[in-house]
């Protein structure tokens, strides 16, 4: 009688055992799944009308296949989330300087080939008109109700000396450090520096 | 489908998209593909090559069914049915 106990408490150690290695497993597999969401982080420093353009298009196209898009602007890119139309009071001289040598707004970018004194992008806008590419303003548009979201780097902003009262109006706009993106790129199975 | 079964083929909704450029028949397919019932079928009128390639794989993301594409005189037709 006694070999045949302890054989069988054997056996339910050695299920106790293997079911302690599978909850385990079962852990490790649900951080894993967690780790990698559909999502698409962005980081966008170039202030060039064509590399804004590049991020803009990926960033519908990903979004128009339900993969969630967050976008961080940070340096030069700051110049396309600019409103023409606002303006803010308070200014130190430097800010004020770089207030009027940087591009007021996404209409106001430069191309990083071919810029030719502002005549590429005027040509490179009749061309996208002629041939039904969205103009950049209605890639924001498009990017709004598709719920692709906007962080600016807080810290480009002060460098800048830009205010948020002279930033466009968009949806889901929010101001951020380096951490915020570098901890969401993580998430995001895509990541693309532009 | 072959060429013959998809022109015979019952299409729900067409969307033409045929003036805009990449992404703007996603865009389109995308809007459009919310306002029909499942099961039914959707084409897309685009003049922009890489739709052609762009639609399958967005089918396939979304889990909609791929069924084909017309070459048509400067244009193509894409079919879809939706999941």
């Amino acid at each position: 009688m006694l070999p045949e106990i302890s054989n069988q408490t054997d056996q339910e150690n050695q299920i106790i055992h293997l079911q302690e290695q599978i909850d385990t497993l079962q852990t490790k597999i649900t951080s894993l799944e967690n780790l990698k969401k559909d999502q698409l982080s962005i980081a966008i420093v170039s202030g060039d009308m064509d590399k804004i353009m590049a991020a803009m298009v990926i960033s519908l196209a990903a979004a128009a296949m339900d993969t969630h898009v967050k976008l961080f602007f940070s340096f030069w890119s700051l110049s396309a989330l600019r409103d023409k139309k606002k303006k803010a009071d308070g200014k130190d001289f430097i800010s004020k300087m770089f207030g009027i040598m940087l591009p007021r707004g996404r209409n106001k970018l430069k191309l990083s080939n071919m810029n030719m004194a502002g005549m590429g992008p005027l040509m490179i806008k009749y061309l996208m008109k002629k041939q039904g590419v969205l103009s950049l303003g209605q890639m924001f548009k498009e990017a709004s109700e598709l719920g692709v979201e906007i962080t600016v780097c807080e810290m480009s902003m002060n460098l800048m000396g830009f205010k948020k009262e002279e930033m466009i109006d968009y949806p889901n706009l929010r101001y951020a450090g380096a951490a915020t993106f570098v901890s969401e790129a993580n998430e995001s199975s895509i990541q693309l520096f532009i | 489908m072959t060429p013959e079964e998809l022109k015979k083929v019952q299409v729900a909704k067409t969307v033409d998209a045929r003036g805009t450029a990449c992404p703007g028949p996603l865009l389109e397919a995308k809007k459009t593909v919310g306002t029909i019932k499942s099961g039914d079928i959707m084409e897309v009128l685009s003049a922009d090559e890489g739709t052609k390639s762009d639609l399958p794989k967005w089918c396939a993301k979304q889990g909609h069914e791929y069924l084909g594409t017309i070459e048509e005189n400067g244009y193509f037709k894409v079919f879809m049915k939706k999941k």
